[in-house]
């Protein structure tokens, strides 16, 4: 009898759990439904901060449409397009990432350079060992975290220690600009290269040191739409969106530089 | 005469059949991808040698280090009655559940250079653990040592008490039983928990790329190079986890009996 008690209690208990997954799922899947697909962009870390103040203006200017991310180091990004993962937009921190794309026959159109950025030395809060230049991390001593050579960050700061005639310094392989920079920011690397703009994100728990011009690289950041796209209307807007005035003025006010 | 089980219904073997090829298809696909022809040259690579290299240093010393501090803890927790017991148990075997990015962010605070130990270290010693092999070794110990615990820790538990309480009587001190009969009688599960917990070492990502970071030949081992090597070189990333396929293969082997052997 009370077993027959705890059966019909159980079964109640059931039915009810049903019913909100049910309800749940009606919910999601009006929501779905209501709204057409969302634009997915492939974009670079460094773009990250950016691109999510970018969405809401975005949302602001196309109520109808909206805009995921999937935030990784360009490299890897190309790797998950070659894979088949679907998108609708890819943004390169690089030129040679874009291309391989290219090759890859993943775009739909020329890409376009969106946003300029330029690299500095990201080191410990009022820089305690003095680093000045890329000479200087070089230093016995010294952790230093820079990207993987495929990666862009890590590809330019390469380009920099060929320029400056340093050799490039025993350092961490980070997988995206923002591991190195948060290698600094936990305080277990004394420095890292990383771009402008990562830096002025993060604040004062870093200290940037900039690089003399003649030794600078100037990353070039490209935009595409992806052959794969399951709604090119709306991909073509968000890279017109980007290009335009709006998305620029976002970009300038994370300290993007003009294309 | 053995008895006639009760057939599986159809339904069930048939999701059972899609259960197991959840798990085929991934190791035959990695098969399938593999490049035979370049192996060599991608397995010969020096990077590819360092990591090896890496790899078993890391995991030999974590699984080093686990059974040092391991078997005590599993005795302890077998055998001592102490308050706050449950406790330590469920602490010890949370490394299993808690993502291992989540470890090493972890260990960050612990033992990173502006951590609570970490900080000591660096100012009193001199030693830091980022970027430095140890600091591996130690984010895989971290992870790798519950599975030692929990194996051994279920094996003592298991052993029967009379036969150390007719050892007591016959005048053996502690240490003596311990090392003369309930270690013995426990010694396969050590050797299986001391396997298991090298695999899970030798397989470690998230806690030792957090923590240690991602260094050619000292902190980069096989996995992490796996991971870098996809973007650049795919066909090296393939072959490297062709690798990690069949150390993981010849564990089960080694384990086969203990659970692949089950009726």
């Amino acid at each position: 009898m009370r077993d027959l008690h705890r059966r019909a209690a159980l079964s109640v208990r059931a039915t009810g759990a049903l019913a909100v997954v049910l309800a749940l799922g009606a919910r999601l899947g009006g929501a779905w439904a209501d709204e057409p697909p969302p634009v997915v962009v492939f974009a670079a870390v460094s773009l990250s901060q950016a691109f999510g103040a970018l969405e809401s203006e975005f949302r602001r200017d196309h109520p109808e449409r909206r805009a995921v991310f999937n935030f990784e180091g360009s490299s890897r990004l190309v790797h998950q397009i070659h894979e088949g993962m679907r998108a609708d937009v890819f943004a390169s921190a690089d030129e040679t990432n874009m291309e391989s794309a290219r090759a890859d026959g993943a775009l739909a159109g020329p890409p376009r350079i969106f946003a300029r950025n330029t690299l500095v030395i990201a080191v410990q809060p009022g820089n305690p060992k003095g680093i000045r230049g890329l000479a200087d991390l070089g230093r016995p001593g010294l952790t230093v975290a820079l990207c993987a050579p495929d990666v862009p960050a890590g590809r330019y700061a390469r380009q920099a220690f060929a320029k400056a005639g340093v050799a490039v310094p025993e350092a961490s392989q980070e997988l995206d600009v923002r591991a190195a920079l948060v290698k600094v920011m936990v305080g277990e690397a004394d420095a890292a290269i990383v771009y402008a703009t990562d830096v002025r994100t993060a604040g004062d728990r870093v200290t940037a040191v900039a690089l003399p011009p003649e030794h600078d690289v100037v990353a070039r950041y490209p935009i595409a739409v992806l052959k794969d796209a399951q709604n090119p209307a709306a991909a073509r807007a968000f890279v017109d969106f980007v290009l335009g005035p709006t998305g620029q003025a976002v970009l300038g006010r994370f300290g993007f530089l003009a294309p | 005469m053995t008895r006639r089980r009760a057939p599986v219904p159809r339904p069930a073997v048939a999701l059972a059949v899609l259960g197991a090829a959840l798990f085929v298809l991934p190791l035959v696909g990695l098969v399938a991808r593999t490049p035979w022809t370049a192996l060599a040259s991608a397995l010969g690579s020096p990077e590819a040698m360092a990591a090896l290299r890496l790899s078993l240093v890391c995991s030999l010393s974590a699984t080093a280090v686990s059974v040092v501090l391991g078997l005590p803890l599993a005795w302890v927790q077998a055998r001592a009655a102490f308050p706050g017991r449950a406790l330590v148990r469920a602490l010890t075997m949370l490394p299993i559940v808690l993502p291992p990015v989540v470890g090493g962010v972890a260990l960050l605070t612990a033992f990173g250079r502006r951590g609570l130990v970490g900080r000591w270290l660096d100012e009193a010693l001199g030693v830091r653990l980022g970027f430095t092999t140890a600091g591996a070794v130690l984010a895989e110990t971290f992870v790798a040592m519950p599975f030692f615990v929990l194996a051994v820790e279920a094996a003592l538990r298991g052993v029967d008490t009379r036969l150390e309480d007719a050892a007591r009587t016959l005048g053996a001190g502690r240490w003596r039983v311990f090392r003369l009969v309930t270690l013995p009688l426990a010694a396969p599960a050590v050797g299986a928990g001391a396997l298991l917990c090298w695999a899970r070492a030798l397989g470690e990502f998230g806690a030792t790329i957090t923590f240690a970071g991602n260094m050619p030949g000292r902190t980069q081992t096989l996995p992490l190079a796996v991971y870098v090597a996809l973007e650049s070189r795919p066909e090296a990333g393939i072959a490297l986890s062709l690798v990690l396929l069949v150390l993981a293969v010849a564990v089960l082997v080694g384990l086969r009996g203990r659970w692949l052997g089950a009726p």
